[in-house]
């Protein structure tokens, strides 16, 4: 099983957008071996004739009318923002100049 | 009256013996003596509380028709939102937020005139095994102070346990709700999935997650589950059948010529004496009381472990995405020049706790390009040779049973430094969610070696819900007219006991 290194949990950290200390890093890239060669048992009976389940249940897609019905308002929906403006979320630089 | 059943407490409220308000200021009373050791509650909505209460005494007094619970106070996962109540999930990131909205369930209580005491502590995010992983502080089981409660729903059990209330709410994502039933000698049900909704349930792993009632006995549980259970147009995973007759067949308790089979992989090596041997004596009082006992074989369920340790990771890399740091919940390093990825990346450092971050570092290398066949894809092929089994199972059985838990109720920190050694909690009671059926677990007595409660786990198949409540309460009632008093009757005193 491959095992990983401190470059990939930083990797995998980056792309889960968790910003990590070098001593974390040790320890989990340490923990994820542990984990993934226990889970790792999966593979011993997923042979391929063996269809795939996402789901207990047969999905289907579920619709509605396209009516206008009472939602939240917009200060309900903006009652739990970190900061807001003018009846708006207000949100740090998405399209930063300097990275 | 707080050591009654919810069902005896109706009945007392439906006479006049007592008012909603005088009850629900007894719990209160109740859980402001002991939840300073026990830590069942993150939050005790005092006055909504009383209010409610109120209300329900004004309905009554007018001659109005209410539920049968209505007036009988209860304790609410953490995970549930409820409207302008605070909502953690057992998470620092969340800390403070007050939700704008209900849950379905929440919406469901309310109508029934169920009064909501508070809110109950879990593992952060309902990822746990024993409400340690809970960013508050860990939740004491009132068998023993020194032990864990169980999780992720430890704060709803032990609440129950400890008398401070006579319902709860938990959810069951691999065994949340019957795990800390088990530990704490008090009933819990996951039903089918997609028989209660899950909105207003904050997201651990949508295809598994699923919540249900939780009581000190096995009517008071299936009153419950009527009063919650339903099909939501809000939740897409809801299934639109009637709800099973479960408060029937819990009133009944009737296991004639029914077939109970033991899955041969759920009992064994791994599973603590004591657990074992009240198992073996409760399959002898089914026997009595008329089922017919057989032996199951479930081969794949070694590997449901392995498995949910897949799923579960997988489904909460991307549920918690939308912890992002923008609309609601902690904002860290928000200095107007840091951009919006930086914000994310330290907030999500500070916002969520250790075990939550494994799981999604874990999930997402399992959902990555080059490692989804061997892993997310295995463990979903896994997952249909479960419900194979399950099927062949309840072929030759109307349900299933086994012990809830391979041991009693750890130590406080025992397994906090070994995440494989905690998820082996899970073990007997993860193939139901990977399945999506329904599962109980009910008190069957206490270890002779430790004298802590053991756990008897019900499974049935999917929306056949009522059988399982057909066993706990026949098993029940022989182990109560064994015991003469219910299990809970032994429980050590905690300060402020009457």
């Amino acid at each position: 099983m491959s095992t990983l290194s401190r470059e990939d949990v930083a990797n995998l950290a980056r792309l889960a957008r968790i910003e990590m200390t070098p001593d974390e890093l040790d320890h989990l890239a340490t923990e994820m071996d542990v984990i993934l060669t226990a889970v790792a048992r999966v593979q011993e009976v997923a042979t391929a004739d063996v269809k795939p389940t996402s789901h207990p249940l047969p999905l289907r897609n579920v619709t509605r009318p396209d009516l206008v019905i009472p939602s939240l308002s917009s200060e309900a929906a903006l009652s739990g923002a970190p900061a807001k403006e003018d009846g708006r979320f207000r949100v740090p630089q998405i399209l930063g100049e300097e990275s | 009256m707080i050591t009654r059943s919810a069902h005896e407490m109706a009945n007392a409220l439906e006479s006049g013996e007592i008012t909603s308000e005088k009850l629900t200021q007894d719990h209160l009373d109740r859980i402001a003596a002991v939840d300073g050791e026990v830590h069942a509650f993150l939050y005790v909505d005092t006055e909504g509380a009383l209010s409610q209460a109120r209300a329900v005494d004004a309905a009554r007094a007018k001659g109005e028709k209410v539920g049968p619970l209505a007036g009988v106070p209860l304790a609410l996962k953490d995970v549930m939102v409820q409207k302008g109540v605070p909502t953690t999930a057992g998470s620092k990131i969340l800390e403070g937020w007050r939700p704008p909205y209900d849950a379905t369930v929440v919406t469901k209580l309310k109508s029934a005139g169920i009064v909501i005491l508070g809110k109950t502590n879990m593992d952060e995010f309902a990822m746990g095994s024993s409400t340690e992983n809970s960013a508050y502080g860990p939740t004491h089981n009132p068998w023993d102070l020194t032990r864990i409660p169980g999780g992720s729903g430890g704060g709803s059990s032990a609440a129950l346990a400890a008398f401070e209330a006579p319902l709860a709410i938990g959810t069951d994502t691999g065994g949340s709700i019957r795990q800390p039933a088990a530990v704490t000698g008090t009933v819990g049900v996951k039903p089918t999935y997609g028989g209660v909704s899950r909105y207003g349930l904050i997201a651990f792993s949508s295809s598994l997650d699923q919540a249900g009632p939780c009581a000190r006995t096995v009517l008071d549980t299936a009153l419950l589950h009527e009063a919650i259970a339903g099909h939501d147009p809000k939740d897409a995973t809801s299934i639109d059948a009637p709800v099973p007759q479960v408060v029937k067949a819990a009133r009944e308790g009737d296991v004639k010529g029914m077939k109970i089979g033991v899955v041969k992989e759920l009992n064994g090596d791994g599973y603590q004496t004591g657990v074992r041997s009240r198992f073996e004596e409760s399959l002898e009082l089914l026997a009595k009381a008329g089922a017919e006992i057989v032996e199951v074989s479930c081969p794949n369920f070694e590997y449901a472990l392995a498995a949910y340790y897949l799923i579960a990771p997988s489904e909460c890399s991307s549920n918690l995405a939308r912890f992002d740091a923008m609309r609601y919940g902690m904002r860290v390093g928000d200095d107007n020049g840091a951009s919006a990825e930086i914000v994310m990346n330290l907030t999500r450092e500070v916002g969520f706790g250790r075990e939550v971050k494994r799981r999604i570092i874990l999930g997402t290398y399992a959902l990555s390009s080059g490692y989804y066949d061997a892993y997310y894809g295995s463990a979903q092929k896994v997952r249909t040779l479960i419900m194979q089994d399950f099927t062949n199972a309840f072929s030759s059985a109307d349900v299933l049973v086994s012990p809830t838990c391979p041991t009693t109720a750890f130590k406080i920190g025992e397994k906090a430094d070994d995440p494989l050694a905690m998820y082996l909690n899970d073990i007997a009671t993860i193939p139901v969610n990977m399945a999506g059926i329904g599962g109980m677990s009910l008190p069957c007595g206490l270890a002779p070696e430790d004298g802590l409660p053991v756990g008897f786990q019900v499974m049935s198949p999917a929306m056949q819900d009522q059988r399982m409540y057909s066993v706990g309460a026949a098993l029940e009632a022989a182990l109560l007219s064994q015991w003469g008093a219910p299990l809970l009757s032994q429980i050590p005193a905690l300060a402020g006991a009457k």
